[in-house]
């Protein structure tokens, strides 16, 4: 009944946070949730019932981001199986002890790093990719033996409604539970004592996040974002180059991505090589990447600014992506909300950058739509170049020597990735050394995500801790130091009273010769 | 301080810490400090806490003589790049793990062991290639000055500053901007160093404390018993009397060996640390006159003091305890619910060894905890039924010393860990680096979407190459409606 269900919702304060928390935190003493077998059973749950309910799933992503089915099957559904089938392969090695080796100062000792559970865990989610950035972490958590509690984002409804309707029905409830709400549910929630708090989102609630952390010691795992920069250097590729671009922005919920290219690096001049590379590959091009389709970059040969032919190969890319009316493209995600719509559009329409629009900018805010736009030449100083943008704008900025391009980054805060797209061999090492980020992808973007031997996390304003794969596992893991020694052997010389012959002795023992060194470990040291 | 700081920062672009020659320089300053004012600093230790020198040298600077040779030998291959496995299908790509420092970072350390907790960190701040800020405890004024006056000639002060001060200088510190912060000490700090970390989002290492407790089985061999017995004491009053984050706080033991244990314990230290242990300097002092108090009060209490069976006496001029045993103190009183942090310790019987799982389960986590024990099963049982940093067995204190040991915390005792490598993890950001060729890719990653290329993907998800092939071949075919929606 609605009156009820209203009453039912009213009520997730903080002594109900409370008294979940204490439930879980009995679930997890009774050692349910530590075994092989629940954690096994839990994943393949967690498998089944993404291929039991792709279509619902599909349904809820395309209500609440307009994403087109094949972003939601393969870049929600597709990666998070992915990682459910690589912790089921997996999670019996992860289990098992390292072995530490022990050295003279403990002889005879053995000792090794066993890894485990925390205990009762908090996984808060983002909007933009609401399946898999509520269920990837879950897999680690539950792969390492948590009881956890999720919340998903109240900014895309249906699946959070979803979620919570399919964990309850797929996983172990008394193990497993799903906490919807916004502002007030979540306050309750990070009241409570955690044993840590794995957090997906901005900066600003990151910071409300920690703070609550702060006052259990709760360690927390911190998943942000920043502005991902694209550097883009001449002789390259610039077709696959730029196709790759648009893959990461446009075909990455439309720009609202963590790792989204959110703006491109590239110099002012003139680059003939590019011009003449781009004719010949031009007709080389049928040949290259599998590709069969007519390449339509041969007007911006003659250009003789390297950045204006970007622009161009940018723009008939992207018609050939999404067509010629691209706010009509079903493969487009929309703009999630009409805040967030409000916010691009006015990073468009600030007076410093609206001018310098050289491609779309068309908007409908009844559909929450905003075309693909680049825009050229903008001022260090605009809206655009100084929040993360999360949406369809790609602002172009030049520099005079693509060596700029570094410290152009390094003067921002650190993004969560960064992009090169080059030939040379300096300047990528150069790259790699002088910038900062999460992850680096070099002649590409944002494939790093689906590497699961890779960590994915931040640095600095971008995060904090990482997971995927075995990361996952350790992000949620305790590892413990367990040392054995056995009672033979006890060097006289730890124990008072202290004479000069002890520290004699001991400083052999620290670095001494071998025959100083016996006597010591044979307890023949004189008391 | 803040243009000091900037200064700092603008070193650490210049990039001079980060190559593999600065690094082994510092290391080997620290080292050569170390061993030339070797004088030096087992006076400072001896004025600040009263330790004996071969106290001093083995928990301070002898453990830091091995941390510092074991960076200097693993220093080379810890900055390598990692190479990092790709699926076959990921045809001429390449990924690696960069190590990279972070930046600018804070250490702030304790007072009780005042160059080993300072130093430790450091080392590993500097294997990574950062420029740091050393805050040592005001509490231990001697080895602080050491540090800021002394230890700073051996070292580039451009990269590495020690800034001497008490809560206010502590306090800020802690406003500014780092890139990481270290920090040793209590619970009650360790939040307040988080909350403050939580403006710049800057990730913190608290190394924090708890009541560690050593469990004790009983023994048949005479010979155990004494091993046993010998480790706990010294464990607990030889190491900076008791004022240690890993010194045994509490036994638990079964009541039919208590009386035995008690009667070995009294003996083994009037052997260890003679007739009068503060004539002979066995035991440090009490850092300062307010530990003394709160020591002294944790005692004051009745019923607590009933329970004391051996020692008791305290000397207030000289801020000096001596070994104390207690038996079955009140479990709610203080002694029993607050770190102790001193040379009291308390025995608490149990009806059977096991219950002792339930007991530590009932308190917060601790830094680590001790089992002497040959039971198999009981050991296996501590393993997998208890929480704590570290867990040792049959011995105590002992894993400070294990590099190859993480070396940390977990709820109220801390976030993260160092020693060893993990020093260097701890103060390195390890960049995920992802090289692709132009040569290679694949069409269907690119709109517009149709039924085909969603297959692709999915066998390629799979690694299912066949399936890839039979895709292209159009031997395959889209079983979803992609319209239906």
């Amino acid at each position: 009944m609605a009156g009820s269900e209203e009453k039912e919702k009213a009520v997730f304060d903080v002594d109900a946070a409370s008294a979940l928390v204490n439930e879980l935190r009995c679930t997890f003493a009774s050692g349910k949730t530590r075994s092989y077998e629940w954690r096994v059973t839990q994943l393949k749950n967690m498998l089944k019932m993404c291929d039991e309910n792709e279509k619902e799933i599909a349904e809820a992503l395309r209500q609440d981001l307009s994403k087109p089915e094949l972003e939601s099957v393969v870049y929600e559904i597709g990666m998070l199986k992915n990682s459910c089938r690589v912790a089921l392969k997996e999670v019996k090695h992860w289990i098992v002890p390292e072995k530490a080796k022990t050295s003279l100062t403990t002889f005879p000792s053995s000792a090794e790093i066993l890894s485990e559970p925390l205990g009762v865990v908090l996984i808060i989610s983002a909007w933009n990719y609401p399946f898999l950035l509520s269920l990837d972490p879950l897999v680690g958590a539950i792969a390492a033996g948590n009881a956890v509690v999720l919340k998903p984002s109240e900014i895309a409804p249906a699946s959070s409604s979803l979620l919570s309707k399919l964990l309850v029905k797929y996983l172990d409830s008394s193990a497993i539970r799903v906490i919807e709400g916004a502002v007030a549910e979540t306050s309750a929630l990070l009241e409570q004592k955690w044993e840590k708090i794995f957090y997906t989102g901005n900066g600003r609630v990151a910071r409300i996040v920690m703070a609550a952390a702060a006052k259990h010691l709760t360690p927390v795992v911190l998943e942000l974002g920043g502005k991902s920069p694209v550097v883009i250097d001449a002789g390259i590729n610039l077709q696959v180059a730029t196709r790759r671009i648009i893959a990461g922005k446009w075909g990455c919920n439309n720009g609202q991505a963590c790792v989204s290219p959110d703006y491109i690096i590239t110099t002012k001049d003139y680059a003939p090589e590019l011009v003449m590379l781009s004719a010949i590959k031009v007709s080389f091009q049928f040949f290259l990447a599998f590709h069969f389709l007519p390449c339509c970059c041969s007007f911006s040969c003659f250009f003789n600014c390297f950045v204006l032919i970007q622009v161009d190969t940018l723009k008939n890319e992207l018609e050939r992506f999404y067509g010629k009316t691209p706010l009509e493209s079903k493969d487009l995600s929309r703009i999630v909300n009409s805040n967030h719509f409000t916010r691009l559009t006015k990073l468009l329409d600030e007076d410093k950058v609206s001018g310098n629009i050289v491609h779309g900018g068309e908007r409908d805010k009844e559909s929450l739509k905003i075309a693909p736009t680049i825009l050229l030449d903008v001022p260090q100083d605009s809206l655009i170049m100084n929040e993360e943008i999360f949406g369809p704008l790609l602002p172009i900025i030049l520099v005079n020597k693509i060596e700029e391009s570094f410290d152009l980054i390094n003067s921002g805060t650190k993004p969560l990735a960064a992009y090169l797209f080059s030939n040379k061999k300096k300047l990528k090492e150069q790259f790699v050394m002088s910038v900062s980020a999460g992850g680096l992808v070099i002649n590409d973007t944002t494939v790093h995500l689906a590497v699961d031997t890779l960590p994915f996390g931040g640095v600095g304003e971008s995060g904090m801790g990482s997971y995927h794969g075995k990361f996952s596992f350790d992000a949620f893991s305790h590892k413990k130091a367990v040392l054995y020694r056995s009672f033979i052997g006890d060097a006289a010389i730890r124990y008072p009273p202290y004479t000069t012959e002890k520290v004699r002795l001991m400083k052999a023992l620290i670095g001494g010769g071998i025959w100083n060194i016996i006597q010591a470990l044979l307890g023949w040291g004189k008391a | 301080m803040e243009s000091e700081l900037e200064s700092m920062r603008e070193y650490f672009k210049s990039g001079k810490t980060r190559s593999v020659s600065w690094r082994l320089s510092q290391l080997k300053g620290l080292l050569l400090f170390i061993k030339e004012k070797e004088a030096e600093i087992f006076e400072a230790l001896k004025k600040d806490l009263g330790k004996h020198p071969v106290e001093a040298f083995r928990d301070e600077v002898g453990t830091l003589i091995k941390s510092i040779n074991f960076a200097l030998k693993g220093l080379k291959n810890w900055m390598s790049s990692e190479k990092v496995k790709l699926p076959k299908i990921a045809v001429l790509s390449s990924a690696k793990l960069v190590p990279q420092p972070l930046g600018l970072v804070l250490i702030i350390s304790s007072w009780n062991f005042p160059l080993g907790l300072s130093l430790e960190p450091l080392i590993g701040a500097i294997a990574a290639g950062n420029t740091m800020v050393l805050k040592p405890s005001e509490m231990a004024p001697a080895c602080s000055s050491l540090l800021a006056n002394v230890m700073t000639t051996y070292l580039d002060t451009k990269a590495i500053k020690v800034i001497q001060g008490g809560p206010s200088i502590g306090e800020q510190l802690l406003q500014q901007k780092w890139d990481k912060i270290f920090f040793t000490g209590s619970a009650l700090v360790g939040r307040i160093v988080m909350s403050a970390a939580v403006k710049h989002l800057t990730p913190v290492v608290l190394e924090l404390g708890g009541k560690c407790p050593a469990v004790v089985d009983s023994f048949s061999s005479s010979w155990d018993k004494q091993v046993a017995v010998n480790r706990i004491a010294v464990s607990k009053f030889g190491n900076c009397a008791g004022q240690a984050c890993i010194a045994i706080d509490y036994i638990l033991v079964e009541k039919k060996f208590a009386s035995n244990l008690v009667e070995l314990m009294k003996a083994s230290i009037k052997n260890m640390f003679g007739d009068n242990p503060r004539e002979s300097n066995t035991i440090a002092r009490i850092i300062n006159k307010h530990h003394f108090l709160r020591l002294k009060n944790l005692l004051s209490d009745l019923a607590v003091q009933k329970s004391v069976v051996y020692g008791g006496s305290m000397d207030e001029e000289n801020l000096f305890i001596e070994p104390t045993i207690l038996l079955d103190p009140p479990l709610q009183s203080e002694i029993m619910t607050d770190e102790i942090f001193g040379p009291l310790l308390p025995i608490i019987t149990l009806d059977m060894v096991e219950d002792s799982i339930e007991f530590i389960n009932s308190k917060p986590k601790a830094l680590a905890i001790y089992a002497f024990t040959k039971n198999e099963q009981f050991k296996r049982r501590i393993e997998a039924e208890t929480s704590s940093g570290s867990l040792v067995f049959n011995d105590a204190v002992i894993q400070y010393a294990v590099d190859t040991l993480p070396f940390g915390g977990i709820g109220e005792s801390g976030i993260g860990r160092y020693h060893g490598k993990f020093s260097f993890d701890t103060f390195t950001h390890h960049k995920a680096v992802t090289t692709r060729s132009f040569l290679t890719d694949f069409w269907f990653r690119f709109p517009p979407w149709n039924g085909q290329k969603l297959m692709l993907f999915e066998t390629v998800y799979n690694f299912d190459y066949l399936g890839i092939l039979l895709v292209i071949l159009g031997l395959k075919r889209c079983k979803r409606n992609l319209d239906v929606i």
